[in-house]
């Protein structure tokens, strides 16, 4: 594991207070290493840490366009290979470059086999520009394109499953984690990284001012996802589940009631056939991936 | 050593003595002989380079942008569609000072969709910041990808470069080439060895994004690399010529100019049919002369102006057109003409592969000393 | 300083820009209290919490933005957010 105390992502950044993904870059570099070569798609992670002649990064980094981090990536792999070159390529996009208009890249890259680690930091929404809707964000989330009004209760469709998806690629290793697990996020990124082959972490990476909390619950509310059964944190091994966080489960409303992206759900009143449905999103998962702790039933 | 090569083939073999380190290329027509041929050199040890079959053209550019960051001297090749569907990243490349290489076997734009000639692609890409050298004929097709690696790789440039050489025209014929040989090739274009590349050992955050305060001036520093070129061509055109006899130092050239009244301006394959209908009306007494534009970015304006201030009217061919306005080469040379006097007179032809036969310049040349003659060439009037 | 061609820059330039001046409220630290666990170094998302000495964690004033994490995280409640005083 890299020195812990060496910060390769410098303060300075212009992330928001409380930004889960400016606290994502930290983890990921940390867990890298400085042996590394990281790639940033378009986005709020290449926004407030590159202002020219300001950046915060201290590992060589690149950015492109919105859609082609992987084939960015795909080519210095190439070239670090015929180069007979030991750095690490690592990938940080968010979830607008990863689900929607980077797929084809992505696609590409994964099928052909390059041997990087794609990081995908998910705020569930395009938040660089301003809070639209992405293939990431969760359903019944109220954002500027999908927002909730007189006759909408906000997005209209479920998470995209883009783990599953790289792992049909072929993928070697594929994991879930958040920025509220840093130890168990900085392990993910190591195996990843030493892993031959495409790997992907999609990092739950929650937006104190796209999902309207204050930015010192950051943390609390990305446990609280993973305490529903909303976010689940797990791991693939050649696209079989080898580990899964499991849960003492909440009901989805105390995620829920704690970000104004669901607050139409609740106000003017509670909108009790939409939580189920969320509710039903989140025992799906429990289901698919046994994340419930089965509790001894209580003694008399 | 001469050789009857198809042209697509020249170009792959020139490719290869280039020794990129990373290939990254989307099949389309008319290049597709191109990307095939680097494909059997790399699968059967000629060519020790990174192959990607990427899935599109527009990551078929950006594995380049990767590769040309992290240090290594990187290729592709496209035309028409795949190069507008790599819009975006051309300007990215070129902001971003990679210089890497394209060949773009020109081809017309759809819709209507066409498979045959033109410039359309490449001139539509002309404000991307790239330097645009256009072949002639196969020999030029050849010989112009080692002088674009080397001048787009000199530190005072640090720009990529398209070589255009038409599509079909020149791609899929066959015609005697002098190839250069792998050897000599290393005399003269030497490794790629970039001051600043992707490199843990130096960290370096590459492609920041410019406030309003910066922008402008980053802007300006690509234009001024792009006006220091003529300087580099100058001198790289020169050495090539010494070492292999075909000197490339101009940036136009002209034939039979010298007591022309009357001026040709041509980009392309076009000049070899102009060449030889200039030779017939000479023969007939009428003083003709070709201008060819072998470099249209940056654009040669002072040499133009100086080649053709002696005479009294230019026609030129534009194989494409600014919708709405007229050819983009007219533009240019108008441009550069201002206040000489001169008369200009735009002809769009040749759009979408029809053929431009020795009449049809013979006639054009009838048309601009009348000063007559319509902006599109040739229009079939029976379809209108 | 004169541009560095095609946009690019060396580490270190972020620092130039003390995001401390955004701070409402300042993280005050209660060393007597403190189990020396680490978790505010670790999830601070400007990464200016510093160990200055084995076990004794401060946060470097200049960058700190008080987003309050870490006051929430610390497991002893060592950390309190007073109001900055302009």
């Amino acid at each position: 594991m890299a020195d812990k105390t060496c910060e390769l992502f410098d303060s300075g950044h212009r992330a928001c207070g409380g930004c889960g993904a400016s606290l994502a870059a930290r983890l990921v570099t940390k867990a890298a290493g400085s042996n590394t070569i990281v790639v940033s798609s378009t986005g709020c992670m290449e926004v407030f840490s590159t202002p020219y002649p300001e950046t915060a990064w201290k590992v060589p980094w690149i950015h492109s366009l919105f859609e082609n981090a992987a084939a960015v990536a795909s080519g210095i792999e190439s070239s670090l290979r015929k180069q007979g070159r030991s750095e690490k390529v690592v990938i940080m996009a968010g979830d607008g470059a990863t689900f929607d208009i980077g797929m084809i890249s992505i696609s590409g890259a994964f099928e052909r086999g390059h041997d990087f680690t794609y990081i995908c930091y998910d705020n569930e929404a395009y938040m660089n520009t301003g809070i639209q809707r992405s293939g990431a964000t969760p359903y019944d989330a109220s954002t500027t394109t999908s927002p909730a009004g007189s006759c909408s209760f906000g997005n209209k469709r479920p998470k995209k499953d883009m783990p599953q998806i790289l792992a049909a690629h072929g993928a070697p290793y594929v994991a879930t984690a958040s920025i509220a697990y840093p130890a168990d996020l900085m392990q993910k990124v190591e195996k990843a990284i030493n892993t031959k082959g495409p790997c992907y972490i999609q990092l739950h990476a929650p937006c104190c001012t796209g999902w309207g909390f204050e930015g010192d619950q950051t943390i609390a509310i990305a446990k609280l996802a993973i305490e529903t059964g909303l976010w689940v944190n797990y791991e693939m091994v050649e696209g079989a589940v080898t580990k899964v966080k499991k849960v003492v489960r909440k009901p989805v409303d105390e995620y829920l009631k704690t970000q104004k992206r669901f607050r139409h759900l609740y106000k003017p009143q509670r909108q009790d056939s939409e939580i189920a449905a969320i509710q039903a999103i989140a025992d799906r998962n429990a289901e698919k991936y046994g994340i419930d702790i089965k509790l001894p039933p209580k003694k008399e | 050593m001469m050789e009857m090569i198809e042209g697509s083939h020249a170009v792959a073999e020139a490719v290869r003595n280039c020794r990129p380190q990373v290939v990254s290329a989307y099949p389309i027509t008319p290049q597709t002989h191109i990307v095939e041929a680097l494909a059997d050199m790399v699968a059967n040890c000629k060519l020790d380079a990174e192959y990607i079959t990427v899935e599109n053209e527009l990551s078929a550019l950006s594995a380049c942008v990767g590769a040309s960051a992290a240090g290594s001297r990187a290729y592709s090749a496209t035309t028409s569609q795949g190069l507008a569907l790599m819009f975006e990243v051309c300007f990215n490349a070129a902001g971003m000072r990679l210089p890497i290489v394209m060949s773009i076997a020109n081809r017309a734009m759809g819709a209507p969709l066409s498979i045959w000639n033109d410039q359309q692609d490449s001139m539509s890409l002309r404000d991307a910041g790239w330097l645009q050298f256009y072949a002639e004929d196969n020999q030029e097709a050849t010989d112009l990808h080692y002088l674009a690696f080397r001048i787009a790789e000199d530190p005072k440039i640090q720009l990529p470069a398209f070589v255009c050489f038409d599509g079909f025209i020149l791609s899929h014929t066959y015609e005697p080439v002098d190839m250069i040989s792998q050897e000599d090739a290393d005399k003269f274009l030497p490794k790629f060895a970039p001051a600043e590349r992707l490199d843990a050992a130096d960290p370096i955050s590459f492609g920041m994004y410019a406030t309003p305060d910066y922008y402008l001036e980053f802007r300006y520093e690509m234009d001024a690399a792009l006006k220091k070129a003529k300087e580099v061509i100058g001198k790289a055109g020169s050495e090539f010529g010494s070492l292999f006899g075909r000197d490339y130092g101009e940036m136009v050239e002209g034939y039979r100019l010298e007591d022309a009244e009357t001026a040709i301006v041509a980009v392309g394959s076009l000049c070899g049919t102009v060449k030889d209908a200039i030779d017939e009306m000479r023969a007939g007494g009428k003083k003709v002369g070709l201008l060819k534009i072998r470099v249209f970015r940056p654009f040669p304006s002072e040499d133009l102006a100086k080649a053709l201030a002696h005479i009294s009217r230019v026609a030129v061919l534009d194989k494409n057109i600014s919708l709405g306005a007229k050819g983009a080469v007219a533009l240019e040379v108008k441009d550069a003409l201002y206040g000489s006097g001169i008369t200009v007179r735009d002809f769009v032809l040749g759009l979408g592969g029809r053929d431009v036969r020795k009449r049809d310049i013979l006639e054009i040349v009838n048309q601009t000393e009348k000063r007559q003659g319509d902006l599109f060439y040739g229009l079939r009037t029976e379809l209108i | 300083m004169a541009l560095a061609v095609g946009c690019r820059a060396r580490p270190g330039r972020s620092r130039d820009n003390r995001t401390g001046s955004w701070r409402v409220f300042k993280p005050i630290f209660d060393q007597k209290k403190c189990s020396k666990c680490g978790t505010c170094r670790t999830i601070c998302p400007e990464g200016c919490i510093n160990e200055i000495e084995e076990g004794v964690f401060i946060p470097d004033y200049s960058y700190c933005k008080g987003c309050g994490l870490c006051a929430v995280e610390c497991p002893k409640e060592a950390i309190s957010m007073t109001q900055e005083e302009k």
